[in-house]
């Protein structure tokens, strides 16, 4: 799957109180609606700016903080197609792959905000059709890369009772 | 090649004798946890695969602490879907509002979560356990709902990165001290996926309270879990709780570690976290005229006995200043009635203290302590994120209850020789070893 949008760059330490505030979490039950406050602590009226496909491409420790799920969930019922950085926080990466979201592990600073990018996902490339490069980047870890080819966890479970590990 | 004590708990609940940093495996958990925030979602998804009853009644831990007792309509539903969710499943340890506690104070204080122990919990601050000598690790709702009905889940062996501390700590200085300093050395992400040791002498003389306030932050620094090698004091912490067996495991003496560092206590001076990441950290000696609209005494981090002993032997016959809102969250009712025998409260209402029920209120921005536009807060809490208490124009600190306390009473943040006498230091140390 060959994903293609635009990047919206965010810096390090990117944490689940920005993703989404706390101030939130008693909304988990429509997140249509928790998207909308996606980022907006730390940039006012993001989800505005959001056209379905669009990256979120940002420094280290991305999703830092909280184990909330909607962090991942806000992100993604906004219509982030995929979050690049340079290393996530592991609850947050856990819980994307989990939800379906793809996070890619890359050298952020060679993207500026508005690039228009491809990802894709099997071969492990992101191409900037903006700057005209491409980078390479690592497999998810085996159990991973099943989850997301399942389409998230629960599926995962349901066709196969337990983790496939190998 | 030895283990570290944190592969000696994982290879046990995956039934192996043996893994390595790295190795993905599948493990058996002995508690999973979730709270009215995230529960609900683990709820959604146990049903989604299927289930229909949990894996284990007894072993799965229902705890309301966060919008509890309910701050409106949405957070009530939430409490509500949680508390049928358990008489449904038969669930033994729900814990209603009113012998409620904050959860990471809570299940160890119940036995329900001891020594060699792996415990996944559907929040951050699940690593808190780790003070026991218990594997345990932040999830979130997707994999807790899969392990409710497996009683298993999966987990990468992290690599570990020892702490040594060694001396003997300065005047007031705890736990929470112990824990900024390390996070300010190694930064946010300085112990990303993996597990962090605390050990030596000054960790050693640490009270069970200190240690679960330096566990429960090694997710601050990034960490997959925190631990501490369980010695003495944490049998007889565990001793009157425990209604099941238990193991003390210990790192081999050439276990593998990717890092250690040595530290010296005597050079921790008591700290100050400054807004808005908890590595920005200084020496409370190093601020200077930041004043005060409210402090925060309380938290998974800071809610525990000693703390609230701490905070009442520095305010014992002092105010708190006419323009700050001291709140005080005691994190279990056993600790408020143990603090309500002791005299702790009465001493805080007669500072001027808000004393109020077990909940996480105020520390996520939840309720019960909300910051407007522009205020300032020092809180006893973990995290001094952007609108992390409030208005996202607003600010906290972090610090241990001693700098809280005296904060309060001065109205900015100064250290507490600023407000209380040095024979207050001796006084306490004397009985706390009575």
């Amino acid at each position: 799957m060959v994903l293609k949008g635009k990047v919206h760059k965010f810096g390090d330490d990117i944490n689940t109180d920005y993703i989404i505030s706390g101030r939130y979490k008693f909304k988990t039950l429509d997140l249509k609606e928790l998207a909308k406050h996606v980022m907006e602590d730390i940039y006012p009226n993001f989800y505005q700016r959001i056209r379905p496909g669009d990256f979120i491409v940002a420094g280290k420790n991305f999703g830092c903080g909280s184990s909330r799920e909607q962090a991942p969930l806000a992100i993604k019922y906004a219509g982030i197609a995929a979050v690049l950085a340079k290393s996530f926080a592991r609850i947050f990466y856990r819980n994307s792959i989990n939800v379906g979201l793809p996070l890619v592990e890359v050298d952020a600073d060679r993207f500026k905000d508005g690039d228009e990018i491809e990802v894709d996902l099997e071969k492990g490339v992101v191409r900037n059709l903006t700057r005209n490069f491409e980078l390479e980047f690592p497999p998810y870890p085996q159990i991973m890369r099943k989850i997301l080819q399942d389409g998230g966890l629960i599926e995962h479970f349901k066709k196969y009772g337990t983790f496939k590990l190998d | 090649m030895g283990m570290t004590i944190t592969e000696k708990i994982l290879a046990a609940h995956a039934g192996l004798d043996k893994v390595e940093p790295g190795e993905i495996v599948q493990v058996r958990v002995d508690g999973l946890l979730a709270n009215d925030v995230t529960a609900p979602g683990a709820i959604e998804q146990f049903r989604l695969v299927g289930s229909q009853k949990v894996f284990d009644p007894d072993r799965i831990f229902l705890v309301p602490d966060h919008f509890a007792p309910n701050r409106d309509i949405p957070s009530a539903e939430q409490c509500k879907l949680l508390r049928e969710f358990a008489y449904e499943q038969g669930i033994t340890n729900y814990f209603e509002v009113g012998r409620m506690g904050i959860e990471h104070a809570l299940l160890p204080e119940e036995g329900l979560v001891l020594p060699g122990d792996l415990i996944i919990g559907a929040d951050s601050h699940t690593c808190t356990y780790g003070a026991l000598g218990a594997f345990s690790t932040g999830v979130g709702s997707t994999d807790l709902g899969v392990a409710m009905a497996l009683g298993e889940t999966w987990l990468k062996v992290p690599s570990s990165i020892k702490f040594v501390v060694n001396g003997t700590l300065n005047p007031w200085v705890f736990g929470k001290d112990i824990i900024l300093y390390i996070i300010g050395m190694i930064g946010v992400d300085g112990a990303l996926y993996k597990a962090m040791e605390f050990a030596g002498e000054a960790i050693r003389n640490l009270s069970m309270d200190s240690r679960f306030s330096i566990t429960n932050m090694a997710i601050e620094a990034g960490g997959k879990s925190g631990i501490i090698e369980p010695d003495e004091k944490t049998a007889a912490y565990v001793e009157a709780r425990a209604k099941r067996p238990y193991k003390f495991y210990q790192s081999d003496p050439d276990a593998n570690y990717e890092k250690v560092h040595s530290l010296q206590a005597e050079k921790i001076d008591l700290q100050v976290a400054l807004p808005h990441l908890p590595s920005n950290v200084r020496s409370v000696y190093q601020i200077n005229d930041v004043e005060l609209d409210q402090v925060v005494i309380g938290s998974c981090t800071n809610g525990r006995l000693e703390d609230l002993r701490v905070a009442a032997a520095i305010l014992n016959g002092k105010k708190v200043h006419p323009k700050v809102r001291l709140l005080v969250f005691p994190a279990t009712q056993k600790i408020y009635l143990q603090a309500l025998k002791e005299g702790l409260i009465q001493t805080l209402v007669e500072s001027g203290a808000a004393v109020s029920t077990p909940t996480c209120g105020p520390c996520l921005g939840g309720h019960s302590g909300v910051l407007a536009k522009g205020e300032r807060a020092l809180a006893t809490t973990n995290r001094n994120f952007i609108g992390r208490m409030g208005h996202s124009e607003s600010e906290v600190y972090l610090s241990g209850p001693a700098v809280a306390a005296a904060s309060a009473v001065a109205g900015r943040i100064v250290p507490p020789e600023e407000v209380v006498p040095p024979e207050r230091w001796r006084d306490f140390k004397n009985k706390l070893e009575e």
